[in-house]
């Protein structure tokens, strides 16, 4: 039986197996370039991390070396008061130089005696000051203690130094290289865990300078980010989805926000310099100014992603509540915001994320200058961690090029913590309705 | 008015249309003659909620051309008429839901036991809370069960303590007919319902204000055959408390849920009658070719 349906069936079928092998061929090929995509990205990714650690783990360890420091009683208090004032002010220097010159009689000669001082760092002294302080009957007695090393001895025992090398050519000379070999022989030099990385402030010595002190204005300055960018772009957004007339001043707003999410974030820098500091007159360096200038920053990104999330909870709701009698106020804050708000939450994240590694706006307002202390407050000079890695980054010391890399494997930890929280918020808080 | 019907649009016997002749008058209020186009008789004696030449534009679109309409006490009044005639919006009006909508303009006058809802004095807040809507999909709102209910009464300030809001509660659940379904679990999400629980819960939240008016906006449209039945039982047994305005594409359910129905079309509001008479002697061609299901 052929009737004429029957026949025009086939022909199509005809067609479609025709079809069917260029089609599926399509979708192999378009499937490769996307895994090919995402294999490029990986890769990529991979190597950055790579470099980084490989770079970096090295700064999380540092040298220390063992001396028999003797608690000279002459040296540390001729008075004998032992008062803290006078232990907190005694020469400590001289005891590890009196040790160094008991260890190695042999060296006499000025500048010799001068480079062999130079092996333990001047971290040493605040080693010693403190063990007395927390112990005055150490005086006069004899001890041995682990003393930071300098960073050349540092680089030296991590392999960083090539002994092939001609000596003048490397910034650490075959005495010290013999000197340093034979306290090793001695297993008086060891590997410690680097805790001053994590808490020290920043230091012209590489062996002695930490994030802590970038850490702290790091948080500083979100603190302040947080507590303005959220509040006002939470607000904003509220108002401009749920509240404000669709009018050309609402499309003009709405137009001129997402253009400042696209403005180079130099020029909240600059502007936060004019505002700030030039016009209020707040002090520079300040994780104040700083949170400031990245709240005008971030300020689009959570207006942006906090109206996404009232867009996206679904109209019906808020009939819902309008119809029960609820006024629009009670309808936003009863049931459109609890629903919004692990999507505001998410993109508040994600802006405190792209807050914490912004480096050029900070500049700016003179939070690059290096400081030693840990910021004790919002209007205290300050540093943040990506800063601290581009004052790192520009330092000659070799033993600052780990330490570059250590702070950006610290910045990376925190943001993906951070990045962490916002996809755990999002699978945690999504509502289905 | 009528009792309720046992017919269905299915065997309802065609009938030669009548002559749109017949002007309607207002019976409640001899001499006061209205003017309208509308086969059949507009008005009730005693409404409830009275619309007098209501317009409604959205934007430049004219949605709802001149309808007046009566509501009755204690009864259901069906909009029926094809998609996009105007019944949701006349619905949307009667408590004012178009007022979130920017574009949205309304002329004539809505009244609600002789005040006019549209007056500048009167308080749409106060006004839903007299006229309660149930939407075309069930929208309980994310919360328990027992929070779905208690939100009307607690925003309004019915109740004083937690006892008083317990009782409206349970009664509310009762007058749906979902409380010996939900009562061993209030504390559970409105959403967990099935679809048929979830609109049986959102009247429930619109009787726990105890409203005059309760308007539904096709509220079995999205709903299985065996939750429309429910749903259909439920609105009868409502009638004897409230007001019911009840929009529906279905026909079927009109004739039996409905003692009044009114037919739309294109915007204009073309007849209104018992709904005896509409399923059975339509007064006007398009109520006829629409109810025997030659369009629509």
């Amino acid at each position: 039986m052929s009737s004429p349906t029957a026949a025009r069936a086939r022909t199509t079928q005809q067609k479609v197996a025709a079809g069917l092998v260029r089609r599926y061929r399509a979708e192999r090929r378009f499937r490769a370039y996307g895994m090919a995509a995402v294999t490029i990205g990986i890769v990529f990714v991979g190597f950055l991390f790579w470099t980084i650690i490989a770079k970096g783990y090295t700064a999380f360890a540092q040298t220390f070396v063992a001396l028999d420091v003797e608690y000279s009683a002459e040296v540390i208090d001729p008075a004998g008061t032992r008062s803290r004032e006078d232990l907190e002010t005694a020469d400590y220097a001289a005891l590890i130089k009196a040790s160094l010159r008991q260890k190695f009689p042999e060296v006499t000669e000025h500048s010799e005696l001068r480079k062999l001082y130079g092996l333990v760092s001047s971290a040493g002294e605040v080693t010693l000051r403190d063990r007395v302080l927390a112990n005055p009957k150490l005086i006069g007695q004899r001890e041995r203690v682990w003393l930071l090393a300098k960073d050349q001895v540092d680089m030296l025992v991590k392999g960083q130094v090539d002994r092939a090398l001609p000596e003048e050519q490397r910034n650490i000379d075959n005495q010290t290289i013999g000197w340093v070999d034979r306290l090793r022989a001695e297993h008086r030099v060891e590997k410690q865990f680097n805790r001053r990385f994590f808490t020290g402030g920043d230091s012209r010595d590489p062996e002695q300078a930490g994030v802590g002190g970038a850490i702290a204005g790091s948080f500083l300055t979100l603190v302040i980010t947080l507590l303005l960018s959220f509040p006002i772009g939470v607000a904003a957004a509220v108002y401009l989805e749920e509240f404000a007339p669709q009018n050309r001043l609402t499309d003009l707003i709405e137009v001129n926000i997402n253009n400042l999410a696209a403005v180079p974030s130099i020029v909240f820098g600059l502007l936060g310099l004019a505002m700030f500091i030039q016009f209020f007159g707040l002090p520079r360096s300040a994780p104040l100014v700083g949170g400031l200038v990245l709240t005008l920053m971030t300020l689009p990104t959570i207006i942006i992603t906090s109206r996404a999330a009232l867009k996206a909870v679904p109209p019906s709701i808020r009939e819902a509540a309008l119809g029960m009698g609820a006024s629009s106020v009670q309808t936003v804050t009863h049931h459109v915001l609890p629903m919004a708000v692990p999507g505001m939450l998410t993109g508040a994240i994600i802006g405190m994320a792209r807050a914490l590694g912004e480096s050029a706006p900070l500049l700016m307002i003179g939070m690059v200058a290096f400081i030693v202390d840990i910021p004790q407050g919002f209007t205290s000079a300050a540093t943040v961690l990506p800063v601290q890695v581009y004052l790192w980054a520009s330092s000659p010391e070799r033993a600052f090029v780990e330490r570059t890399s250590g702070a950006i494997m610290v910045l990376l930890a925190f943001l993906l913590v951070m990045n962490a929280a916002a996809v755990f918020l999002r699978s945690r808080f999504e509502r289905r309705w | 008015m009528s009792t309720q019907m046992a017919t269905t649009g299915d065997n309802i016997p065609l009938s030669a249309p009548r002559a749109a002749v017949t002007a309607a008058e207002d019976v409640s209020r001899p001499g006061a003659a209205l003017e309208t186009k509308t086969v059949g008789q507009v008005t009730v004696a005693n409404p409830v909620v009275s619309a007098r030449n209501v317009n409604v534009y959205y934007g430049e679109k004219h949605a709802i051309h001149d309808v007046s309409l009566d509501i009755g006490r204690n009864a259901v009044i069906a909009l029926i008429g094809p998609s996009g005639c105007g019944k949701s919006t006349f619905l949307r009006c009667i408590n004012r839901m178009n007022d979130t909508i920017d574009s949205a303009r309304i002329t004539g006058t809505i009244t609600l036991d002789g005040h006019d809802i549209y007056d500048k004095r009167e308080d749409v807040v106060q006004l839903r809370a007299r006229v309660g809507m149930v939407f075309q999909k069930p929208n309980p709102f994310p919360k328990s069960i027992y929070e779905n209910i208690a939100y009307g009464p607690r925003i309004h300030g019915l109740v004083a303590n937690r006892a008083d809001l317990d009782e409206i509660v349970q009664t509310s659940l009762q007058k749906a007919g979902l409380w010996d379904e939900v009562k061993d679990r209030l504390e559970h999400s409105g959403t967990s319902l099935s679809g048929g629980q979830q609109q049986r819960l959102c009247i429930a939240r619109a009787i726990a204000v105890d409203p005059e008016v309760i308007l539904m906006d096709e509220p079995c449209s999205a709903l299985d055959p065996i939750a429309t039945a429910r749903i259909e039982d439920l609105i009868d047994e409502l009638r004897q408390n409230y007001t019911i305005v009840i929009v529906t594409h279905n026909m079927q359910q009109a004739a039996r849920v409905s003692q009044r129905t009114a037919y739309f079309h294109l915007g204009d509001l073309i007849e209104v009658g018992s709904t005896d008479q509409i399923f059975t002697n339509p007064g006007h061609k398009l109520t006829e070719d629409y109810i025997t299901g030659r369009f629509g």
